[in-house]
């Protein structure tokens, strides 16, 4: 009896061994990689920085993020980035809590959590990471080209709900498909691309059908919905359409200045209005004071156009890199 | 004649072996009729559970076999490289979360079962509502307890902050009623006379449970243990809540913030556009049922080594 007890307690401290090995494994494996990327990497002066840098937000800046921060730890082997994706708005709640260095966010930050970071001290600002065109797909079959900003307001906004329910109902639509049941998938209310797209479509934000398809965060599900049903519509992140482009269709969308269709140039120039957007990692200025996450904002806007090609989304503007810039600058004073 | 008695004797017997066999053997053929169906329903649940677990694996090996072999485990993550990315850190993660689990849900679980089968008197309305809210618990949906977390363990009282301490601490309380019911059951199941006879023998409760009680039901408690393992190595949802990260290229460490576990790291995958992460998203169920596997092995290994019969 007394043997087995033993040989319990072992498997206890073997646990717990288990545990001590792999934290102490954590630093040597560190230093090794450390060595190894310095050798590889062209930057000066770039093994200088160290420390960690938590980022939490988006799931439409996310990947971006996870991009910057793999390209950036090349470059800078001494720091840690580490990304996380609940959401624009569970990214701000940690924020102004003052728990993670940036926030990813695809909308403005809301007058309630500005609150929350006021009452916590946190100061901030929001630096342009990327420029995103919220996509209008429906399915390849769907012969029509253009949507006006009207159209869909009619598709989408709450009083549709129940009665707007065939392609026909809406004023026109090809008559091909007039008898065509609506299929509308859209994301949940904890997501920012739901958030500007009531807002810019319905006027109001959170102003939605309540019987369109939710997806939740996973814009992916959109996609393969889309794909699917012929009367199928959806709103998409740029980056998702691009992937899918053999699999759904692309709308024009016309915002009274005639049809634009969702593409680089135009989201570039702005006249993909008004479903062109920015999108945006906030920084709490204590934040910045730190020299590897100084160095980690300038190398977002910097490495612009590398990060979002390699992520599928659309990259800044020399224009917007300069503001950007401008304003990482006057954050750190 | 002498020859004959014997034969008519028999002829007799045969002829009544003959009634009872056909009788019996009515009887006979329901039994065995119920007997098929009763095996063939059996197998069919049997089947069912298997089918299901078998179609997540084939899925898996299908969809991921592209991408398995060594650098899916030794390396690092990779946000546009999905062709090298692996899962390191993430696994490290993982098995530190589930380290930490069972150095909580043991002492706890072993503890609490004890307390309630042996010591806790039933006639106590207090103990009563112990065990109804520790049943309740088990059916509690696992993001409330990333919830409670946070707020509790990340946040607040403990302020642990996120890190796989406290991710580890919100797990093992999502399994605890698990471990706690596989316990009690497995204390219930130790015959009494092991108990009473050492305590006629002049032990101490507390001694006869301690060297007889528990080393007996030792097997089915770590039954328990295997099943609130299995349970606690994919839950995703309340890891994101209480900070596991979705992109990490470090090794993590217990007591520090940035780490990731398996499931958050497929949940992420799975969720991106490009279809090379939907393999790798394939290819880390494989590897999260390979450490579950690992660790499993261990515990099942150990029950094997206690298991006894009365």
């Amino acid at each position: 009896m007394k043997k087995k007890l033993l040989s319990l307690a072992a498997i206890a401290s073997a646990s717990v061994l288990v545990l001590a090995g792999c934290a102490a494994e954590s630093d040597p494996a560190a230093t090794v990689t450390v060595t190894e990327s310095a050798g590889g990497s062209t930057t000066e002066g770039a093994a200088e920085l160290s420390g960690s840098i938590l980022i939490d937000g988006s799931s439409t800046v996310g990947p971006a993020s996870e991009i910057a921060a793999e390209l950036f730890m090349e470059v800078n082997p001494g720091v840690r980035v580490s990304v996380n994706i609940s959401g624009t708005g569970g990214g701000f709640e940690k924020f102004c809590n003052g728990e993670t260095d940036a926030s990813n966010a695809s909308r403005y930050i809301k007058e309630s959590e500005e609150e929350l970071c006021k009452t916590n001290g946190i100061a901030y600002d929001f630096v342009t990471v990327a420029n995103d065109a919220l996509s209008v797909v429906v399915n390849r079959d769907n012969p029509l080209q253009c949507i006006t900003t009207e159209q869909l307001a009619t598709i989408w906004n709450s009083d549709a709900s129940g009665t707007i329910m065939k392609w026909g109902d809406v004023d026109g639509m090809p008559a091909a498909i007039a008898d065509v049941d609506f299929q509308l998938y859209g994301p949940g209310t904890d997501s920012g691309t739901f958030d500007f797209f009531t807002d810019e479509i319905n006027g109001e934000s959170g102003n939605i059908r309540n019987d369109y398809i939710n997806i939740g965060e996973d814009d992916l599900l959109a996609v393969e919905g889309v794909k699917g049903g012929a009367g199928a519509m959806a709103f998409i992140p740029y980056s998702y359409y691009q992937e899918n482009l053999d699999n759904v269709k692309a709308l024009e969308v016309d915002g009274g200045a005639g049809c634009i269709a969702p593409t680089l140039e135009n989201v570039q120039n702005l006249s993909y209005a008004p479903l062109g957007r920015g999108l945006f990692t906030y920084f709490s200025n204590t934040a910045l004071a730190r020299a590897e996450v100084l160095a980690f904002a300038e190398y977002l806007v910097n490495e612009t156009t590398l990060i979002n090609t390699t992520a599928g989304y659309v990259g800044l503007t020399p224009a917007q890199q300069e503001e950007a810039l401008a304003k990482i600058a006057s954050l750190v004073g | 004649m002498s020859q004959g008695i014997p034969k008519r004797a028999s002829g007799a017997a045969m002829a009544a072996a003959a009634v009872t066999q056909n009788i019996y053997k009515g009887a006979n053929n329901k039994a065995l009729v119920g007997g098929i169906m009763f095996r063939l329903l059996l197998l069919s649940a049997l089947g069912i559970a298997m089918i299901a677990i078998l179609a997540v694996i084939a899925w898996a090996l299908v969809e991921g076999a592209a991408r398995v072999n060594v650098g899916l485990f030794v390396n690092n993550p990779s946000s546009f490289r999905p062709e090298e990315a692996g899962y390191r850190p993430a696994i490290l993660g993982t098995v530190q979360l589930i380290a930490g689990v069972i150095l909580l849900i043991v002492p706890l679980g072993v503890g609490a079962a004890t307390y309630l089968e042996l010591f806790a008197d039933r006639t106590r309305w207090y103990n009563r509502l112990i065990e109804l809210n520790i049943q309740n618990l088990a059916g509690v949906p696992s993001i409330v307890f990333g919830i409670l977390g946070l707020a509790f363990i990340v946040r607040g009282v403990f302020d642990l902050g996120f890190v796989v301490a406290a991710g580890s601490a919100t797990i093992a309380i999502l399994v605890l009623p698990t471990v706690i019911l596989a316990s009690r059951e497995a204390i219930r199941a130790v015959p009494s006379s092991l108990l009473d006879g050492a305590m006629a023998l002049g032990a101490t409760r507390l001694q006869a449970v301690r060297k007889m009680v528990l080393p007996s039901a030792a097997p089915g408690m770590l039954t328990g243990v295997i099943l609130a393992v299995a349970r606690a190595i994919g839950e995703a949802a309340p890891l994101l809540l209480v900070g596991a990260a979705t992109f990490v290229t470090f090794d993590p460490n217990f007591w520090q913030d940035g780490y990731s576990a398996l499931p958050v790291m497929i949940y992420n995958y799975a969720g991106r556009p490009q279809e090379e992460f939907h393999t790798l998203a394939a290819a880390g169920v494989l590897v999260m049922l390979v450490v579950l596997f690992f660790i499993n092995s261990i515990a099942v290994w150990l029950r094997a080594r206690y298991e006894r019969t009365w």
